[in-house]
């Protein structure tokens, strides 16, 4: 059965036709039965050990992310030192799983994060917008690749997507995945743009076969940004597409969490959705950057028993 | 208004109202939530009687009141002496106006109308007189020292931070208000533990406060349990003093100066049994909640 969906999969993107077809016959998304499910998981209560293992399972999760016009290599060596020790007075604390930055901060990152483990994510294709030729937007991940880069966060060309020329963006992600090389592959759909949860769907979908290795929600600079529904959608994605052709992709969230209490209703929505396969660094991430000072607050508070303040952690 | 000819009083009967009874709540971050927790607690009268439901606040409610706090710090501390002192000068304006329900509240709270509408008095007298230090204290508490060498020399009393007050028990409101104001008017902002057994006044002050161009968040009230709450506050790292002023029990407050040692908060002790709070109050308050800069600046160049 998975292997006729399979051989079924590889024919979809013959032409656009048959890639519209596909797109279009997947499920519709219940839009209030998606939203109440995300809101029915979000209060589960996590205390003691669990929330203790939950709290460092997202630091490891986290994309530590700066995207800023004003960022410098001397504030991108700061983020970097962070990452590899978020909680420098507690050995314990694990580090972080990526840092996330602009391609002409990469060579920097690469340089602090040497030896370390930790990932270097580099946003890349005219991000935010996207709006730029192909030709300059893949000479933008081939920059960012060559700088160091093992991880590349794309964004969809959403104009192309919004009208409706899926093949074009499906050409678009392919191109970018074959020259990212060795490097992974993050696909954002950038949500609040799409504005239903069936072109979240689609949007997951075609990402997925043209050969995004993870799907992302949001760029950060969008509002909304992440959602716990849209991550609900992108998740029962991610688990079909595994049911129907064996490939395992990876989620990331990104964009306005904040809290560690945020993060942990993530968790509980990846476990109930996509399963625990999926509750690793390597396959569900955070893009965020203030959410790790509450993860480490919360953490402090755990261990300690006193309420920690915003003294304690480091300014970013 | 329909008159006695027109108004069919013998056949119908008397017109029954449903009293609208108030729900007192927290007061965060300018805004006015139940308890996290959901809990209440019967609040009597001094005879006995049951007067209404106050919220019980948790730890949690403390911890988002010192995140409120925090939050509103950088607007109040910067505003300038003048604005603060006007901004307080309008509370007691509305004070003024919510004269009556005051006396009422802690009538019901003391048992002594008369006592109560000249502690109202008081305490809104009080409220004036503490508003009047706020473009004071620099002035009267700063200094330019005199030093040898070719520099000016100048200390200026700066807030603490966060505050955390626990309210004196007995004097619902002129205790309240003598515990408050010397902490915000420098410039801090309050997280404060009303009286455990007549928290009303503390609630409708809170109201007072909401709707008297104070920003938001600057002084936080809580109702509860001391023994409950006080602690969290007390061995919270973000709260920068704490005045125990309300806590009666010695036991209590020794663990509470214990736990607020561990980031240095400045603590003041329990008041005696015996503090009469109609007293004409001094400056100790104020001053022992700021701290004071000294800055260097070359003269003569």
């Amino acid at each position: 059965m998975t292997a006729t969906v399979a051989s079924g999969l590889s024919e979809v993107a013959r032409s656009d036709a048959a890639l519209r077809a596909f797109l279009h016959g997947l499920p519709g998304v219940d839009q209030v039965g998606a939203q109440q499910r995300a809101a029915m998981l979000g209060t589960r209560s996590i205390k003691t050990t669990s929330k203790a293992w939950a709290l460092d399972l997202a630091i490891r999760m986290v994309d530590l992310t700066t995207l800023e016009g004003a960022d410098t290599p001397g504030k991108v060596r700061a983020l970097c030192a962070k990452a590899l020790r978020p909680d420098p007075t507690d050995p314990s604390c694990p580090p972080v799983a990526a840092v996330c930055v602009y391609p002409t901060m990469v060579a920097t990152a690469v340089e602090t994060l040497e030896g370390s483990g930790i990932h270097v994510a580099s946003v890349a294709t005219a991000f935010p917008s996207g709006q730029a030729p192909l030709a300059v937007r893949l000479a933008d991940v081939e920059a960012a690749v060559a700088a160091g880069a093992d991880e590349i966060d794309m964004v969809i060309n959403r104009g192309a997507f919004l009208s409706g020329r899926y093949r074009e963006v499906f050409d678009e992600i392919a191109a970018v995945k074959a020259a990212c090389g060795s490097a992974h592959l993050k696909v954002i759909l950038e949500t609040g743009e799409l504005a239903t949860y069936d072109n979240v769907r689609r949007a997951s979908w075609l990402a997925m076969l043209a050969g995004g290795d993870f799907i992302k929600t949001s760029t950060g600079k969008v509002s909304p940004a992440a959602t716990l529904p849209v991550t609900l959608v992108m998740l029962e994605a991610v688990r079909d597409f595994r049911a129907a052709t064996g490939r395992q992709v990876g989620v990331k969230p990104a964009g306005g969490i904040r809290t560690a209490k945020d993060a942990i209703k993530y968790l509980v929505l990846v476990n109930e959705t996509a399963g625990e396969d999926w509750l690793h660094p390597d396959w569900f991430r955070f893009g965020a950057s203030s959410l790790l000072n509450d993860l480490l607050m919360q953490r402090y508070k755990l261990s300690t028993g006193r309420y920690a303040g915003p003294n304690y952690v480091t300014l970013d | 208004m329909p008159t006695e000819q027109e108004s069919p009083a013998a056949t119908t009967e008397p017109t029954v109202r449903l009293a609208v009874r108030k729900t007192y709540k927290l007061f965060i971050g300018g805004a006015f939530p139940r308890s996290e927790s959901g809990r209440s607690y019967p609040v009597h009268t001094a005879t006995g009687d049951f007067m209404a439901n106050a919220a019980l606040a948790s730890r949690k409610d403390a911890r988002d009141a010192v995140r409120a706090a925090r939050a509103a710090f950088g607007t109040w501390s910067a505003a300038t002496a003048y604005n603060r002192g006007q901004i307080l000068y309008r509370v007691a304006e509305m004070l003024e106006g919510r004269h009556a329900q005051f006396t009422a509240e802690v009538a019901a709270a003391t048992g002594d109308r008369d006592a109560a509408a000249a502690e109202v008095d008081a305490a809104i007298d009080r409220w004036v007189w503490y508003a009047g230090w706020a473009d004071k204290i620099a002035q009267v508490h700063g200094a330019a020292n005199p030093v040898a060498g070719p520099y000016f020399n100048l200390s200026t009393p700066e807030p603490t931070g966060v505050v955390a007050v626990v309210a004196p028990p007995e004097s619902p409101l002129l205790g309240l208000v003598s515990v408050v104001a010397p902490a915000i008017v420098s410039g801090n902002t309050a997280v404060v533990v009303a009286s455990e057994d007549r928290p009303l006044p503390a609630v409708t002050l809170a109201e007072v406060l909401a709707t008297s161009d104070l920003p938001d968040g600057v002084v936080n009230v809580l109702t509860g349990r001391v023994a409950e709450i006080a602690p969290w506050l007390a061995s919270h790292m973000d709260v920068d003093a704490i005045d125990l002023t309300g806590v009666t029990d010695a036991g209590l407050a020794v663990d509470l100066e214990t736990a607020a040692a561990e980031n240095l908060k400045r603590v003041l002790r329990p008041a005696p049994a015996s503090s009469d709070w109609a007293a004409d109050p001094d400056v100790q308050r104020m001053l022992a909640l700021i701290e004071t800069k000294t800055v260097w600046h070359p003269k003569g160049i």
